[in-house]
């Protein structure tokens, strides 16, 4: 018999922010399938206005929980590139250092605590510390060093405390450093045991062909500025990010989306890995390929694995550059400051994808305008693509409509949404 | 996990606590799951009936509401007036939900039409001024900072647990970063507001060698003519007071002064 139901989630779970999922089939055929964010906006653009410049990294950062060290270092970086600083090498590697830890603390908590619970058939990590203590022990520790990790180099794992234009206002001990190296050694233990658990989850098999659009990696996989480009072929300058993002807005979402060679493109670890497989790690690499993930991947439940396979290149990447910085004198931990006129643009690999932030300045360093392109955002509209096709194949398949939910809400998972930042 | 949890021997019953996000970052939810040594012990403590951010069960039956976030829309009022209903204590949680927030800082703007214009250009969309919880409901108890410190969470509900008061530090910053031997962010030729905000941070961010920003709003007796004496004679300008003072709304009562003051200031040369 074919399937006719009406799939509502309000205020989808696990998963930052606020969206629903609306999905309508009558007699297999699917009629209506939509993703709504009904998020409040709290308009940063709008309160930066006539902002002296050190107010936007402080403030900006409050654009997400999750990612604030993200969103405060895309912000340092476009107001540098504004006033023409150029950081120096110590403080370039503190701050991947510091993104990687971001990374891992996210990857970890999406892994574990927002995405596991459907494959061991749980509503939240919560029923696990009971039936799975070895396991929630283990994504415990890893987060808890990545935590530490971003404590030790910014100051704060929430908000950070030690990230300024020009570079840092203290810097970590090099005891610190070597007890994290020491501790990152050994969570690569805890790593292949994630991945073997992983191993044992049945990833749904659905495909939709997608552009994904990244960071160009340029013998590095990227994370803080360069090129962009998409798996379509489009390559752009970072500060050239508007032709990249093409955002608008529509009605069933208070964040806007955004669209490039087709009706929509998604960002995110998978594509980061879609787009720079061969600059990652070559354990990550062998990571992903044990998955079946290989560029170009268009399972979008693939960027779980995509995720895991960064979890393993940040933390081998953080111990050689804990390496190179201890053996390497202190610099000066922070440059001089002298604002000027002008327009910066910055482009920053977070957790979630790529993220842009662009400011306006007056002589005296005053916000005339600013603009921030959020990753979630980004995916949005691929997201809602995504969810037609999701709910067209299993209706084909005969699976039922609690089948399709959970199908469907796994779907917007597996993109580790951050929907208040989308808004912002 | 301990099912009959107990203190000083004497069995303690595990209260429902429920968590809600409104107008906000949710980060000060994260700090909860951020607490990752002390996390399943601060659990065996509590029930957790909702938190929407990690969990997909949720229940309407809770005796502690721990509420993140300001209100800027209308559904949000009407959201938190049902949340008021269904808790016995009503706790906000973070800067957002205390004073606004940053969000508030949208507040500033006389014309909230241009606000919106700035973002969404002619597209519609709705949105209020950014309210904490307090103008809408009655708050039992109010946990500052942002972000919160996850300690002073732990201790605050542990407290309410066990039946006792709660009561944050009357002292200011200052006290907390002059224990611990921090030089004097002044001293670095940066601004604080550490002389002013409300401690029980332990000076998180002069410890960092980071000027206060006031996230945990004004302490007991704060003497604000003095702040801003002290940040006259080390030059800073009345903007920097301003853009700390106001940039999560805890000051909200004094920065109306401060501007008034900025306006005398011009007219007098």
């Amino acid at each position: 018999m074919k399937i006719s139901c009406n799939i509502n989630v309000h205020h989808l779970a696990r998963v930052e922010g606020h969206g629903n999922i609306h999905i309508d089939i009558k007699d297999g055929e699917v009629t209506h399938a939509a993703w709504e964010v009904v998020e409040t906006p709290r308009f940063f653009e709008a309160i930066l206005s006539g902002k002296k410049w050190e107010n936007a990294p402080w403030i900006c950062g409050r654009i997400c929980g999750i990612c604030s060290i993200g969103h405060t270092l895309a912000s340092i970086r476009a107001i540098e590139n504004a006033f023409g600083i150029v950081p120096t090498e110590q403080t370039i590697k503190l701050r991947i250092l510091l993104k990687h830890m971001e990374t891992l603390q996210s990857h970890i908590l999406h892994l574990y605590f927002l995405a596991a619970p459907d494959f061991l058939d749980v509503g939240s990590v919560f029923p696990l510390i009971k039936s799975h203590p070895g396991v929630v022990g283990m994504a415990a520790r890893l987060k808890q060093l990545a935590n530490d990790a971003c404590d030790i180099v910014g100051g704060r794992r929430l908000h950070p405390t030690r990230t300024v234009v020009g570079g840092f206002t203290m810097l970590p001990k090099k005891t610190e450093l070597l007890q994290l190296k020491k501790r990152l050694q050994a969570s690569m233990d805890d790593l292949t045991e994630t991945a073997g658990i992983f191993k044992s989850f049945t990833i749904p098999d659905f495909q939709r062909e997608t552009e994904f659009v990244s960071l160009k990696g340029d013998g590095d996989y990227p994370f803080i500025g360069g090129d962009l480009i998409s798996t379509d072929g489009v390559e752009m300058k970072e500060e050239d990010y508007l032709k990249m993002t093409n955002e608008y807005c529509v009605d069933q979402s208070t964040a806007k989306w955004a669209r490039l060679s087709r009706e929509s493109f998604a960002v995110g670890a998978l594509a980061r890995v879609n787009n720079n497989f061969k600059f990652l790690h070559p354990a990550a690499q062998e990571l992903a390929e044990s998955f079946g993930l290989k560029p170009v991947n268009h399972n979008p439940f693939m960027n779980n694995i995509a995720q895991l396979a960064e979890c393993v290149h940040v933390t081998l990447d953080s111990i050689e550059i804990i390496k190179e910085l201890i053996d390497s004198e202190w610099d000066d931990p922070r440059q001089p400051v002298k604002p000027k006129a002008g327009i910066g643009a910055s482009a920053v690999e977070v957790p979630r994808g790529i993220l842009y932030h662009s400011y306006e300045f007056d002589s005296e360093g005053r916000i005339i305008k600013s603009d921030c392109v959020i990753p979630t955002g980004q995916n949005h509209a691929n997201i809602h693509l995504d969810l037609s096709d999701l709910a067209r194949q299993y209706a084909l398949e005969g699976r039922n409509d609690s089948e399709i939910r959970l199908l469907a809400e796994m779907l917007v998972r597996s993109y580790d949404p951050c929907i208040s930042c989308s808004v912002h | 996990m301990s099912e009959t949890p107990s203190y000083l021997g004497v069995p303690i019953t595990r209260p429902k606590v429920a968590f809600f996000d409104f107008t906000a970052c949710e980060g000060c939810q994260l700090q909860i799951l951020n607490n990752e040594a002390t996390l399943v012990d601060f659990l065996s403590l509590i029930e957790v009936v909702a938190f929407r951010e990690a969990m997909t069960e949720s229940s309407d039956d809770y005796d502690i509401a721990l509420v993140e976030g300001s209100v800027t829309r209308a559904d949000e009022v009407e959201r938190l007036k049902t949340i008021r209903k269904n808790a016995k204590v009503l706790v906000a949680l973070g800067s957002c939900a205390c004073f606004g927030g940053v969000n508030q800082l949208k507040n500033r703007f006389d014309d909230q039409e241009w606000v919106k214009k700035e973002v969404y250009g002619d597209h519609p969309i709705e949105t209020q001024r950014a309210q904490p919880l307090h103008e809408i409901v009655d708050v039992d108890m109010k946990i500052y900072g942002c972000p919160i410190k996850k300690e002073e969470v732990e201790k605050i509900v542990t407290n309410l647990v066990l039946g006792k008061s709660v009561k944050h530090p009357k002292y200011p910053v200052c006290m907390e970063c002059k224990a611990n031997d921090n030089i004097c962010l002044y001293d670095l030729g940066e601004a604080c507001l550490g002389p002013v905000t409300r401690a029980g941070c332990d000076a998180w961010c002069p410890g960092s060698r980071f000027g206060c920003w006031g996230c945990r709003g004004p302490a007991d007796e704060a003497n604000m003519d003095e702040m801003v004496n002290i940040m006259k004679e080390r030059g800073f300008s009345y903007e920097t007071m301003l853009d700390r003072l106001e940039c999560f709304g805890g000051f909200a009562e004094f920065t109306s002064k401060l501007k008034d003051q900025m306006e005398q200031d011009k007219e007098n040369g």
